[in-house]
């Protein structure tokens, strides 16, 4: 019972950065139609940067800024330079040069912070654990991970539901001619939303880099999950993004926690831990699969 | 499509090329240009079904990779149990023999883009990119999980499979195997294409609501199309296997997707024989630049960042005078 109350904060946590990364994916993809594989490589910035501050300067409270200002930056110059003369073009010519984009960025980091991980510390005063029910210990920068994501994702619904800004993405998503005829600046409004997916891609990674380890292609396996998500979810659709990383986090961690130990109890031990890896690193899959059977195009579809 | 003279000449030209490449590379004391010819030659077989999705059947697939690794580990599964003489799950003994293993690599692939093909078919655009890519990558950490097969380490095995009368251990005639096999895979695409089914591919990439309108059902014909391609990449990774005689999570993993697609697109999309130019193209790249720089990948990065952007025409086109217009008559060249 202690252990399934620990690891529903875990697979909650797990939700929140998937959640961090699908934001901005669902976002871009929503409102200017792009598929942007480079999305990961936000993540690693994001990660790079913070840990590279951190340890130069031993403070979290600069690293964080730093990190968000890298992988903003980078989205922004990658937007101006490469992905806007891509919004008119085919899915295939943006996996296409996005696939290059990733190549060019993790060599990038590898030339800059070489292939051997970078060590990212918890923050001192994130260190520690605190008792969520008594006697069962949670670590206190997860649960700081999880009130950060809850905090963007309020953040988010108020700024795309309740601002100027927001109403514009919003109108841009609908019908994006018309907004241009009204006389909107459309392109900046597209740098502007990639940036801040960007961003919150890179918060999601320097949030990560004390759990994980961070290193040059730690944003490509979190890609493909964040795709997981968007198309459970249902793509171009904040809310479903929401609704698919907590259900793939959740999916994810407790896979993880319980497979193993249900296998054992049918079959002999080696095998079930052959069985129970494989199955729980393919479960997030599996519930995609199931989902298009059911729902097509995802659980909350962007538009009717 | 029928071919132009001069995409004939061309065609006819780099034939003979191939088959001269064994002799030149003794000649000109390159052996390695062998093994190198030889993946190109496979990689253009696995391209060249992906081509059959993105360019005729227009799906874009991003997870061709999975059926190209799976098709390489039939191969060393059936190796590994040979080799024990123990049967894999209990019921399927080992094999050796080319024309077993091969078969089966086909086969299996065919059932496997079959069964994910159902289900990815049910989305288009974006999502079928995504799911796609899911799928392949499904596979590669099934593989990972499976020690017994090596987890990441890969599987790696004596000797290649066997046909009757072929000395599988010679790296020529191991080489014009596979020369065949991209001949063969490209006569059967080309009949494909032109057939009338071929045409409802074609017909429905083109206008999905007009080919329902005179009665055709799109998703049982893409359906097909997605299966014929996994078999093809299917062959392409039975082959590799072959080739390495060795067997990796790294053949199914999402860039060897990205690495196949990208030969596509630099080869020319929807050209059939563009694929084949794309894997010569991208292979010699690779192995120039790395040897040029050990961050080769930071230069091919951009390479593709601006091939996207700029040509559109991909070598085919640009060889073979393939205009993007279709002047070669309704079968493919866009």
């Amino acid at each position: 019972m202690t252990l399934l109350a620990e690891q529903l904060l875990n697979g909650l946590q797990l939700g929140v950065m998937l959640f961090l990364m699908a934001a901005g994916l669902t976002l871009v993809f929503g409102i200017m139609g792009l598929i942007n594989l480079a999305h990961g490589s936000f993540f690693m910035i994001g990660a790079f940067a913070a840990a590279w501050v951190a340890n130069r300067t031993g403070s979290f409270l600069l690293a964080l800024p730093a990190g968000l200002a890298a992988s903003a930056a980078s989205g922004v110059v990658v937007e101006i330079a490469v992905i806007r003369h891509l919004y008119a073009r085919s899915h295939m010519d943006q996996v296409l040069a996005t696939f290059g984009l990733i190549m060019f960025f993790d060599e990038l980091m590898a030339i800059l912070f070489g292939r051997t991980p970078l060590l990212a510390s918890v923050p001192r005063f994130l260190g520690g654990s605190v008792d969520i029910v008594p006697g069962v210990p949670y670590p206190v920068f997860r649960l700081a991970i999880i009130v950060v994501g809850i905090a963007v994702a309020v953040a988010l619904w108020w700024l795309i539901g309740r601002t100027r800004l927001g109403m514009l993405v919003r109108a841009g998503a609908t019908n994006r001619d018309m907004v241009r005829a009204l006389g909107v600046d459309i392109a900046l409004l597209y740098t502007a939303v990639f940036g801040l997916g960007a961003m919150l891609a890179g918060l999601a990674g320097l949030l990560t880099g004390p759990l994980l380890s961070v290193q040059v292609g730690m944003g490509d396996s979190i890609l493909i999950t964040t795709f997981v998500v968007i198309v459970v979810g249902g793509v171009g659709s904040v809310r479903g993004a929401l609704a698919g990383a907590m259900l793939v986090g959740m999916v994810d961690t407790l896979a993880r926690a319980y497979l193993p130990t249900l296998l054992q109890g049918m079959m002999q031990a080696s095998t079930a831990d052959q069985l129970a890896g494989g199955l729980s690193s393919m479960a997030v899959f599996i519930l995609m699969a199931v989902v298009l059977l059911v729902r097509p195009r995802g659980l909350f579809p962007a538009h009717g | 499509m029928v071919e132009t003279r001069r995409q004939a000449v061309v065609l006819l030209a780099t034939l003979v090329l191939l088959l001269v490449l064994p002799a030149l590379a003794t000649a000109v004391g390159m052996p390695y240009l062998l093994t190198l010819g030889s993946q190109v030659v496979i990689y253009a077989i696995a391209a060249a079904s992906l081509d059959l999705l993105i360019g005729y059947a227009g799906l874009p697939s991003f997870g061709h990779a999975g059926f190209f690794g799976l098709g390489a580990y039939v191969v060393g599964i059936l190796a590994f149990h040979a080799a024990d003489q123990s049967r894999f799950l209990g019921l399927v003994g080992g094999a050796t023999q080319a024309w077993i293993v091969w078969p089966a690599a086909i086969g299996v692939c065919a059932l496997a883009a079959l069964a994910t093909g159902a289900l990815s078919l049910r989305t288009a655009g974006v999502s079928f990119i995504m799911i796609t890519l899911a799928f392949a990558q499904m596979l590669y950490f099934l593989f990972v999980a499976l020690k017994i097969y090596g987890g990441t380490d890969g599987l790696g095995f004596d000797s290649r499979n066997t046909l009757p009368g072929i000395d599988p251990s010679s790296d020529t005639e191991f080489y014009y195997i596979c020369v065949m096999a991209l001949v063969l895979v490209l006569g059967v695409f080309r009949f494909l294409v032109r057939s009338r089914f071929g045409m409802v591919l074609e017909g429905l990439r083109q206008n999905e609501r007009r080919m329902a309108a005179i009665g055709l059902a799109s998703y049982r014909v893409r359906l097909v199309a997605f299966t014929i391609a996994g078999a093809g990449a299917g062959l392409a990774g039975a082959l590799d296997a072959n080739l390495l005689r060795y067997v990796s999570p790294d053949a199914l993993h999402w860039t060897m997707s990205g690495d196949l697609l990208v030969m596509v697109v630099l080869g020319g999309v929807g050209s059939l024989y563009g694929a084949f130019y794309g894997a010569v193209a991208f292979v010699g790249l690779q192995s120039l630049l790395s040897q040029w720089t050990e961050h080769w990948m930071i230069v091919l990065g951009p390479i593709l960042v601006g091939v996207v952007l700029l040509a559109r025409r991909g070598l085919w086109g640009v060889l073979a005078g393939a205009s993007d217009g279709g002047a070669d008559g309704g079968g493919g060249a866009r």
